[in-house]
């Protein structure tokens, strides 16, 4: 597998005086998608969200334990969190682009905000709109509509603007709440297909509901239950004989 | 300790399944029991009704697929229950073979009809209630999800084989010394072999089972029990 992109070790992480993840330990491969699943509250979308210091965004929420990305903790005095989330940027469940922006000026948002905008240079811009877009698999069918406001695609396309707004700072990481939750299946599988083009350059971490995206998806797969780490496995031994009977009753739906 | 999915009819479906199954495996192990009944006792109506019954158990075997593609392209199962719907697919296939080998040996009696035997059949039944043994481990191994008699099927099959060895040469040896009773001798050789073809039919159901239970493939593997 190589050396993991990220090495989470022993991470805990509270809501106030709520524990909502108990010493998770996880390695997260470069260049693979790894998929996080299980039910509503077991912490994925926590867990996730310590990866690139969201979580502490939330007033009251703090974390514990460490996690390494290529060797370093991201939680270390002197990490500034606003890189931290360049270099591992997040798409969420519902598609957000900045409603009074073109797609344009989405896409380039990313990129004014963290100063790093190539001094708004047309042919610059340019050639970053056209990577970013093409890369969230989007270029093509909104090239001519650049100026037209985000808000204005359908709502697949958002998530892609989306996309391609995370991917135009050029990120390391890519995570990804629930990305499809509220795309139809079609949407749903132009976002999957483009996770694994992404592979190539990104490492994808997704969280899911949907068990069978998970299993589309990933190349690994890991199992959270009441903000535990259940397994851990190849996304192929996962869906054909996970070790543990909880990942089992989960994933053959015996729920409760 | 084996929990209900939360889909009530889902789990109904997989019952179904399993309810198909298991009479489609009765009706096939007692078609074993008829059709050498049917040979030694000479019973040609017997042999008859054997070969009939068969159709039953092709229809079976058609509803029996179709019924895992519908849960197939519905459900999407994984982990276990994908594991039962494909091995339900095998087992039908295997089962089904079953019958069409038994189907073949009433044929023989109704051949050989009145004729007498060459001796009195004794390594035939015996092989006969080996094989029927077998079917019916399988198949409870199946039911109870037990590995061990499963496991104890797989290595039943060499007795079998080394009864039909010796069917072999005995007849082997009968035919040579009396030119009169080759024709006698070969359609007994097709019997003792189709019984020990349904040994290896049987030995398919058993390693599918422990698959289904432990998601672990034990065919073709020199000794099965590293796990």
């Amino acid at each position: 597998m190589g050396s993991p992109k990220f090495e989470v070790r022993e991470l805990s992480a509270w809501f106030g005086g709520k524990r909502v993840l108990h010493g998770i330990n996880l390695g997260i491969a470069a260049h693979q998608a790894t998929a996080v699943i299980g039910p509503s509250g077991c912490g994925k979308s926590t867990f996730i969200r310590c990866l690139n210091r969201m979580h502490e965004l939330v007033p009251s929420a703090h974390s514990e334990g460490e996690v390494r990305l290529d060797g370093v903790d991201v939680y270390e005095r002197g990490i500034d969190p606003v890189l931290l989330r360049r270099r591992v940027g997040m798409v969420f469940q519902k598609p957000n682009p900045f409603p009074s922006m073109s797609v344009r000026e989405n896409v380039l948002a990313g990129l004014r905000l963290t100063g790093t905008m190539p001094n708004g240079r047309e042919g610059r811009d340019q050639h970053a709109v056209e990577r970013a877009l093409s890369q969230a698999a989007l270029w093509d069918e909104v090239k001519d509509r650049l100026d037209d406001p985000g808000v204005s695609l359908s709502g697949g396309q958002q998530q892609r603007l989306c996309i391609a707004r995370a991917l135009a700072v050029n990120p390391d990481v890519l995570l990804m709440d629930e990305p499809c939750s509220a795309l139809d299946p079609i949407a749903s599988a132009k976002i999957e297909d483009l996770i694994h083009s992404l592979k190539q350059s990104y490492t994808i971490v997704v969280v899911t509901h949907s068990m069978q995206q998970a299993a589309r998806v990933s190349d690994l797969t890991a199992f959270f239950l009441s903000g535990s780490l259940i397994e851990f496995d190849s996304t192929d031994r996962i869906f054909t004989s996970p070790k543990d009977s909880r990942t089992e009753d989960y994933i053959t739906g015996k729920f409760g | 300790m084996i929990k209900p999915h939360t889909d009530r009819e889902y789990e109904n479906e997989l019952n179904k399944l399993r309810e198909r199954l298991l009479r489609m495996a009765g009706r096939v192990e007692q078609m074993i029991a008829d059709s050498v009944k049917a040979l030694v006792e000479q019973d040609v109506q017997l042999a008859r009704r054997t070969i009939e019954a068969d159709r039953v158990v092709d229809r079976a075997e058609v509803e029996t697929d179709e019924l895992c593609l519908v849960i197939l392209a519905k459900r999407q199962p994984v982990a276990s229950d994908l594991r039962f719907i494909t091995l339900s697919l095998k087992m039908v296939t295997d089962l089904e073979r079953i019958g069409d080998l038994a189907v073949n040996i009433c044929e023989r009696a109704i051949d050989l009809g009145q004729d007498p035997p060459l001796k009195p059949w004794v390594d035939v039944p015996r092989m006969a209630a080996i094989v029927q043994g077998m079917v019916r481990d399988a198949i409870d191994a199946f039911v109870a999800g037990d590995v061990q008699r499963a496991q104890s099927v797989v290595d039943r099959d060499q007795s079998l084989d080394d009864l039909y060895t010796r069917v072999f040469r005995d007849l082997l040896s009968t035919m040579l010394n009396d030119g009169s009773k080759v024709e006698r001798g070969i359609h007994a050789q097709s019997v003792a072999k189709w019984l020990e073809r349904m040994g290896d039919h049987a030995t398919n159901l058993a390693e599918q089972v422990v698959f289904m239970v432990k998601g672990k493939d034990i065919r073709h593997v020199a000794k099965p029990d590293d796990a």
